[in-house]
């Protein structure tokens, strides 16, 4: 029983970085209906970013207030100036598009930082919490990675749900033209999209980046997972997203303590097959299946 | 709080215009050689019901895209309120009291009924993304704002039982109804109506007829539309394509009686009146 909680804790702090990236996907799917397979380099640079601004600083604070300052920028430059030539084109050219930029990031990272993995400090202690005498796999830093997503999660549904700015970058990403027709600047929101999506994916990195280190391959793992769980809960759907990671998280944590830890990258392809042969709309998607 | 400043759609109202209404002139449009529109002219006074009728190909949706700035004539220009339209973009037309209804639908299928006319009522103001991530409450209250203008003109139009309904959940008919009060909405001075009336039911239609012709002297509209009972009874007047070409225009009652009317659009039968059948769904 305790193994058992042992691996849901685990499970949980883990599928809240896969909630996070999967929230970053969403954003940029929902505004630009576009699958950013570049979001994992996009959250490398920005933790290398972070990193020489700890490193410069001294605090692991301004470290994150400047990643996630640089992914918004980053976010917005990459939309305005690479994506917005291929919006409401063929979805192949998006899909080379991307997968080209997750190439080029990945490479001038390499050539800037080298290749060597370097070691990111955590927020808050790593070390589990003692409860009955018993020291549980669940730290305080955990903690905080779950309350930062959550935090993330509940501030993009406000956006969307209770926000004029939230109600147009839906319109226009479900008629672009009509909502041209009725005064949406669609091609402004479009580049929010981005921004706000690339300003999660950077949360994200730095989230994740103690515990993966940061070189510039190193976050591709967790983009596929990400992505998993984003197709979980149907791409379309921030609350979708974070049960999707979560539940990721939970099951991947139980494979890899009750199988092996061979068996997670495994486990998360088979999780993905799954859900696109049983729900390809995913499991949280209430609009009808769209072609893509 | 400083005070919001409701400027431009205030400043819209307030300066309408009752010399200048739409002003159409010698528009020429070709797709690779083929002729759309061919020096069509127009004018439209403020507050007049004017019909654009025609056999389908002749140009009618060609000649709402050149107003809507989405396609360039060759030759023309348009003018609106004496306001060339030459460089308007499409997302101008909202702040310019321009408000256009889309041939089928058109709604966003994932968004309610009501959040659909909310961005119909948004779209000619303007707000940053920062002040609505910054001043989440204000944004609140901006959304309720939106959110009581478009439950208003879903009442307008009798539909305001079905303001949380997704679109893909309701009939036809209503789907219609909440593109209109999308359009309506913002308080347009000039409607573009593609084909209201397409697949409605003669009691759905009359009643749009009453809705239209209780816009008229207020809001000025231009109708695109086949059935013909419904343009000879709301318009003030009515413009004939075929081919691209005006071949008539003027009071209902004459462009009916104009042979070359006849021959064009109603073939060699004198009868206006187009078949009932497949009219009857809805």
């Amino acid at each position: 029983m305790d193994r058992f909680i042992d691996l849901t804790l685990n499970g949980l702090a883990g599928g809240a970085i896969y909630a996070a990236v999967a929230l970053s996907l969403v954003l940029i799917w929902r505004a630009t209906r576009i699958l950013n397979f570049a979001q994992g380099a996009m959250m490398m640079l920005t933790a290398f970013i972070a990193l020489e601004a700890i490193d410069a600083s001294g605090s692991y604070w301004i470290g994150l207030a400047t990643a996630l300052f640089c992914g918004l920028v980053l976010g917005a430059v990459i939309e305005r100036l690479l994506v917005r030539r291929i919006e409401g084109g063929p979805h192949l050219n998006a899909v080379v598009v991307t997968i080209g930029l997750l190439v080029l990031i990945e490479a001038v990272a390499g050539m800037i930082w080298g290749g060597n993995p370097r070691s990111f400090p955590p927020a808050f202690d790593i070390r589990g919490y003692e409860i009955g005498g018993r020291t549980v796999p669940f730290s305080p830093n955990d903690l905080f990675i779950v309350g930062a997503v959550a935090a993330v999660m509940v501030a993009s549904v406000l956006l969307f749900r209770r926000t004029s700015i939230g109600l147009r970058m839906r319109a226009a990403a479900f008629e672009p033209e009509v909502a041209r027709l009725l005064g949406v600047r669609v091609g402004r929101m479009f580049t929010a999209g981005w921004a706000l999506a690339a300003l999660a994916g950077s949360l994200a990195g730095v989230l994740v980046a103690p515990a993966v280190f940061v070189a510039p391959n190193n976050f591709d793992g967790i983009l596929i997972f990400g992505f998993t769980a984003a197709v979980i809960g149907g791409l379309d759907s921030p609350p979708g997203a974070v049960v999707g990671g979560l539940g990721l998280g939970l099951v991947l944590s139980y494979v890899g303590g009750y199988g092996g830890s061979e068996l997670v990258t495994l486990g998360a392809l088979a999780i993905l097959l799954a859900v696109l042969m049983v729900r390809p709309t995913g499991l949280f998607s209430h609009a009808r299946a769209r072609r893509v | 709080m400083p005070r919001r400043v409701e400027g431009e759609r205030a400043s819209a109202s307030a300066s309408r215009d009752g010399s200048r209404g739409l002003r159409i002139r010698g528009i020429t449009v070709r797709f690779d050689g083929l002729i759309a529109l061919a020096d069509v002219s127009l004018d439209v006074e403020p507050g007049e019901v004017v019909g654009v009728i025609g056999p389908n190909g002749a140009g009618k949706t060609t000649l709402f895209n050149v107003i809507c700035g989405f396609v360039r004539p060759q030759a023309g220009e348009v003018e609106w309120r004496g306001r060339s339209m030459r460089r308007a973009r499409p997302y101008e037309l909202a702040g310019l009291g321009i408000s256009r209804t889309l041939q089928g639908i058109g709604l966003f299928s994932g968004l309610t009924a009501a959040e659909n006319v909310m961005v119909g009522a948004d779209g000619s103001r303007r707000a940053g993304l920062g002040s609505a991530m910054l001043g989440l409450p204000r944004a609140d209250r901006e959304e309720s704002r939106l959110r009581t203008l478009a439950l208003e003109a879903l009442g307008d139009l009798g539909v305001v039982e079905v303001a949380d309904a997704l679109p893909s959940a309701l009939p036809y008919a209503l789907q219609k109804r909440v593109a209109l009060a999308r359009a309506l909405v913002a308080r347009p001075q000039l409607l573009l109506l593609d084909e209201p009336a397409g697949g409605l039911g003669a009691d759905d239609m009359s009643e749009l007829g009453e809705r239209i012709r209780g816009l008229a002297g207020e809001v000025t509209v231009l109708l695109v539309e086949h059935h013909m009972d419904l343009v000879m009874s709301v318009c003030d007047r009515v413009l004939v394509l075929d081919f691209g070409r005006s071949i008539a225009s003027g009071r209902p009652a004459d462009v009916q009686a104009d042979p070359a009317v006849l021959e064009a659009y109603l073939g060699v039968e004198s009868d206006p009146r187009p078949p009932e059948a497949g009219d009857a769904h809805g």
